[in-house]
């Protein structure tokens, strides 16, 4: 059996209680909603986008501890970043869930490069333990994703519930 | 009498009805032994789950509901008869064909028995209570089934009671209707009789509730039904594992049963129904074993139980079932049901002395299932840590959204309990929550 406090860190335990960036973004111009029905994981997220930079964001919503401090380090980490740029967090952070890529192996150099350009993200990492939580984890950022594609005015709505653990 | 909770019903039938393997209960009923039980089981072995591992904790089962562990006599039996006795049935010439068919037709009898229904002939092996409900959905209900007609289900009901009849409705341009509960999570049987009108076709009602526990009073809605000449399906699915079942005393007209949840293999269950009623139903599915005749010009079906059997059965499945009636028959079912009673009223209590935990529902009797919340904390983090802590429950909707909706939660932990289940695992799940509270305080 995994140890707890490799799932459940403080820095998660600290952002799902006290989530940053939490609310609605009246700037927003571009927006998704995240829903995994079967958990009752949800969160509306909303993107400032000026000059191919995420000036604002912010997102509402409850779940579980994992999604919500997951959506919350999301926020902290995309802020003011190109919009390129978060794109590619997010495939590195999917990546480093589902156990893919350099960072597979662990303790390798491979995975101690992915863990650094992860930053704070690296919390999240006990979660790929638990393949049952990975969609919990993920949720955020398919929903990022979604809403750098698609205006506020039509938000998109995704789920990770039918993606398995392997997608 | 008092409002009848049909458990109560059918243990006092159960143990009216001659003969048991066991002598009646005198007035106290001794004592169960529950490590004895525990001993038939080989998951609870040391090293069970997690293989040779003696070391290793015991497994702290408390998801019984989901899915009930096996005794040996059923994983025995059903590899005894792969091994030494395996055929198809039906007419079959050669001895270990005749041998099949033997095994076959006596777990109908088996489940006959367990619900003390009058005649063999009446059950109908299907998957498990889900294909049965859709059996008589399709079956019985949609050919009679007009636009504007009514289905009364319950809001305790599992997706497996509202989605077939929900789909016969549609077809028809019917309506599905829903009986509310009452704060404590019991059936309001005022409400549900307004709701049975001129237009209900069928009343289709759990006998206990998978997400709250609760035990409906099946008889008195059967009463009301068939006051107004409506038939009723009892989904006995979170009944079955805590006792013999009298579907004569209930006065239901059809009864779903799964057999994985009541110690008997997955992949097999059972639906029974009256015998005028099944003989009237079309068939639910085609092909070999169900006719008399087929001529490319038209087929005649094969009478009941056969017609709604299509295709080879799960034989070994109903083999395995059998092995685990008879397993529950030679139980003495007073001393389970106080032994399970008390596993469940020291759970609540248990539950209740954690700060910031909540038991949903306070029905007038809750049989085996404990649903709870803890406040400020997802039920899917307090699964989590439990599952680290070694005590297997279950979070979510339960495959009871609508209840969920009614009770105002997204989904809740569950904490489930079997006849193997002892009070060191009340106790391990009453830490295990405490843990719960202290991590995420």
């Amino acid at each position: 059996m995994s140890d707890l406090s490799d799932l459940y860190q403080d820095v998660i335990l600290d952002h799902s209680r006290r989530p940053r960036n939490f609310g609605a973004l009246p700037t927003a111009n571009h927006a998704a909603e995240g829903d995994n029905p079967l958990c009752g994981d949800r969160l509306t997220l909303g993107v400032e986008v000026r000059d191919g930079e995420i000036a604002g964001i912010a997102f509402e919503g409850s779940g579980c501890a994992i999604s919500m401090a997951s959506a919350s380090l999301m926020t902290e980490a995309v802020r003011g970043r190109p919009v390129g740029e978060a794109g590619e967090l997010s495939e590195r952070f999917r990546r480093l869930l589902k156990g893919e890529g350099a960072g597979a192996e662990e303790g390798s150099a491979g995975a101690v490069a992915e863990l650094e350009a992860l930053g704070k993200l690296a919390a999240l990492e006990g979660v790929k333990r638990y393949p049952m939580r990975v969609k919990c984890a993920t949720l955020a950022w398919h929903t990022l994703d979604a809403a750098l594609a698609a205006p506020a005015t039509d938000p998109e709505l995704v789920t990770t519930e039918w993606e398995g653990t392997t997608e | 009498m008092a409002v009848g909770t049909g458990i109560e019903d059918d243990l006092r039938a159960a143990r009216a009805r001659p003969p048991r393997a066991r002598p009646p209960a005198a007035e106290a009923p001794a004592p169960f032994d529950v490590e004895r039980v525990r001993g038939e089981l080989p998951v609870f072995a040391p090293g069970g789950p997690g293989g040779p591992d003696a070391a290793a904790p015991p497994l702290v089962y408390l998801d019984s509901a989901a899915s009930a562990q096996k005794p040996r006599a059923v994983i025995d039996a059903v590899a005894r008869f792969y091994a030494t006795g395996y055929s198809n049935v039906h007419r079959g010439l050669h001895p270990i064909a005749a041998a099949a068919d033997a095994a076959y037709e006596g777990a109908r009898e088996a489940v006959r028995r367990y619900l003390n229904a009058p005649q063999a002939g009446e059950v109908v092996f299907v998957r498990g209570a889900t294909e049965a409900i859709n059996l008589v959905a399709w079956s019985y209900l949609a050919p009679r089934l007009e636009p504007g007609d009514e289905v009364l289900v319950t809001e305790l009901e599992h997706h497996a009671n509202i989605v077939p009849w929900q789909l016969v409705c549609h077809a028809a341009g019917a309506r599905l209707v829903a009986a509310p509960i009452d704060a404590a999570g019991d059936l309001d049987l005022a409400a549900f009789a307004e709701r049975l009108g001129p237009r209900t076709r069928m009343v289709a009602v759990t006998q206990v509730s998978n997400a709250l526990g609760t035990a409906v009073p099946v008889a008195e809605v059967v009463r009301l039904a068939h006051e107004r000449g409506v038939p009723v399906l009892v989904d006995g699915a979170q009944a079955v594992p805590h006792g013999p079942v009298d579907v004569q005393a209930l006065g239901c007209d059809f009864y779903a049963l799964s057999g994985h949840k009541m110690y008997g293999p997955t992949g097999i269950g059972a639906l029974w129904a009256r015998g005028e009623l099944l003989a009237a139903m079309p068939p639910y599915q085609g092909g070999g074993g169900m006719i008399r005749s087929v001529a490319l010009a038209g087929t005649r079906f094969a009478p009941p139980p056969e017609r709604f059997e299509a295709g080879t059965p799960h034989i070994v499945g109903a083999v395995g079932l059998a092995a685990a009636i008879e397993w529950l028959e030679a139980l003495d079912w007073a001393a389970v049901a106080a032994h399970e009673e008390r596993l469940v009223t020291s759970a609540v209590a248990a539950l209740e002395a954690v700060p910031g935990v909540t038991v949903l529902g306070r029905p007038r009797r809750r049989v085996g299932v404990v649903s709870f919340v803890v406040d400020g904390v997802h039920p899917h983090d307090v699964g989590t840590v439990l599952a680290a802590e070694g005590v297997a429950v279950r979070a979510g909707h339960h495959c009871a959204q609508p209840l969920m909706e009614r009770l105002g939660v997204p989904a809740t932990t569950r904490a489930s309990f079997a006849l193997y289940n002892r009070q060191a695992d009340v106790e391990a799940l009453a830490r295990g929550v405490a843990r719960v509270r202290e991590l995420f305080a």
